[in-house]
């Protein structure tokens, strides 16, 4: 009954059902010919050999900058841990040798695996100490060796095939 | 003598090595075919030397994989059916090829001999009691598996093929009246006649609505899209073979593979000159070129249709969606039946008149 409602009506050719068929193969081959002579105009991208361009403000691993004289930036003010929505930075503060500067992290980790890369970290912090890099190829075998410490942090190794400076 | 008996051996050896050759071939093509179809590239690395030969080590590379896979028996499995299904499987695609000619006697040294494996009186009827038996393979598979859903894909897959052997056995009735035997060299060399003194007499042009219902015939009993409901991944996951890992899903798969060559060879040889190249008949070709190079040429030929149609098999399954069950029954008992039933009648008034 209710296949009775919802018959459609076909034209004749559409009937015979081969003659579509036809239309379609005509189709996949234009599809396939034009993909054999315009290799290059495909959409794909083949991953581990070529990589989509990203914006420069791509939120990907954090780094931690340095001052010039190569100590951290970071004055341990946990302004970017009590922002950070998903509880991962870990921050340990101790004195800071300079007498100028009141602190400094003694531990400074992050969780990426509980990292939900919002980039919120980056706009709490006073002094610009942390910014997001491009990278985004995080994973590995260990969760202990995705929880990143300070040293880590500092001096990140790059899986990008060109560093690009933002 | 003796050289007859390693002949035939050669024989029979090659034919079948030569079939399961065109499978990873098959599959290259499938696969990259598929990606260009969908504006991909398909699978294009392996690569060997440092050149990746367009991921033409892609069906290699998958079965050293899938011999090297852990083969599992689950617990609840009929063991000795579960382990038979796959053989049964297997055994029907190697066979079949054996009565199809892939060239036209070889007449060399004062021997003759046939390019075909077996050239038997009753090669259609072989074919198809061995299209038949395959079910058995696929049944078995289905009912020892204990599971839902290859139940479900035996019980269709069986369903299917019986109903289009019916439809393809009495499509095929119209090629036997015109060419009055079952020997298929025969139908193969009278193919290399003219029609009205410049068209080849190919069984598609004696016979176009047999080869139309034929060849959908031939993809219901190959189980490919449009007619793959035994296997339809998204209702029933795998169909009788969701059970099956490593090696044994391996042979289901190169049987899948295998009888795909089968039906495209049996329909070039019914339908489109087989070996026959067109107006090249084989005495004009070996006073030309002697009758090695006759031989190689027509096996040559007879490659390149059979490649066409695995090639048509890849590029119709990437064309059309799976049909419903209901329709797929429709199909064949309503339509493809009734239409293989005219064509008979209009073969045979034909034939008539013509004396």
């Amino acid at each position: 009954m209710s296949q009775e409602k919802h018959k459609i009506q076909f034209s004749f050719l559409g009937r015979i059902y081969l003659f579509e068929i036809f239309r379609g193969l005509t189709i996949t081959l234009r599809h396939l010919l034009r993909n054999l002579t315009h290799r290059k105009q495909m959409p794909t991208i083949e991953y581990p050999d070529e990589r989509r361009e990203f914006s420069p403000r791509f939120r990907g691993r954090h780094r931690l900058k340095k001052r010039d004289d190569g100590t951290v930036k970071c004055v341990a003010c946990h302004l970017c841990a009590t922002v950070c929505p998903a509880q991962c930075i870990t921050i340990e503060a101790t004195e800071h040798p300079d007498p100028e500067i009141e602190k400094m992290p003694e531990r400074y980790e992050i969780d990426i695996l509980r990292c939900i890369f919002c980039g919120l970290c980056v706009e709490a912090c006073p002094v610009e100490a942390l910014e997001m890099t491009g990278e985004y190829e995080l994973s590995d075998f260990t969760r202990q060796s995705l929880i990143y410490d300070k040293k880590y942090l500092l001096d990140p190794p790059s899986n990008l095939p060109e560093k690009k400076e933002s | 003598m003796v050289l007859e008996y390693i002949i035939m051996i050669v024989k029979a050896l090659v034919a079948p090595i030569a079939v399961v050759c065109c499978v990873p071939i098959e599959v290259w093509l499938e696969r990259r075919g598929s990606g260009f179809i969908q504006d991909r590239p398909g699978p294009n690395r392996i690569p060997i030397f440092g050149r990746r030969n367009a991921g033409l080590i892609q069906p290699v590379a998958d079965v050293v994989k899938l011999f090297l896979k852990e083969d599992i028996i689950p617990a609840n499995v009929n063991r000795t059916l579960f382990l038979l299904a796959p053989f049964l499987v297997v055994f029907v695609a190697f066979t079949t090829f054996a009565v199809i000619p892939y060239g036209d006697v070889l007449e060399i040294g004062g021997m003759t001999i046939p390019l075909q494996v077996a050239d038997v009186n009753f090669g259609l009827l072989y074919i198809f009691a061995l299209a038949s038996f395959s079910v058995y393979g696929v049944l078995l598979a289905g009912w020892s598996s204990n599971n839902k859903y290859s139940l479900m894909g035996g019980l269709r897959c069986s369903a299917q093929m019986i109903s289009y052997e019916i439809a393809m056995g009495l499509s095929v009735i119209g090629i036997l009246m015109v060419f009055e035997t079952l020997r298929l060299n025969e139908i193969a060399r009278a193919q290399g006649n003219l029609l009205f003194g410049f068209l080849p007499a190919w069984g598609v042009v004696l016979q176009p609505l047999g080869f139309i219902l034929f060849l959908v015939a031939a993809f219901a009993e190959t189980n490919r899209t449009p007619f793959d409901l035994p296997e339809a991944d998204s209702e029933i996951v795998a169909g009788y073979h969701l059970e099956y890992s490593s090696i044994k899903f391996a042979m289901f798969f190169m049987a899948e593979y295998m009888a795909m060559v089968v039906a495209s060879g049996v329909i070039v040889t019914l339908f489109f000159g087989g070996w026959q190249i067109p107006w090249l008949p084989t005495a004009t070709l070996v006073a030309a070129v002697g009758p090695i190079v006759t031989a190689l040429l027509q096996i040559a030929a007879f490659a390149a249709k059979l490649f066409f149609f695995l090639w048509f098999f890849v590029w119709v399954r990437w064309t059309v969606p799976r049909f419903r069950y209901d329709q797929l029954m429709g199909l064949g008992w309503k339509v493809m039946l009734p239409l293989a039933l005219l064509n008979i009648f209009v073969t045979g008034i034909i034939l008539l008149l013509i004396g």
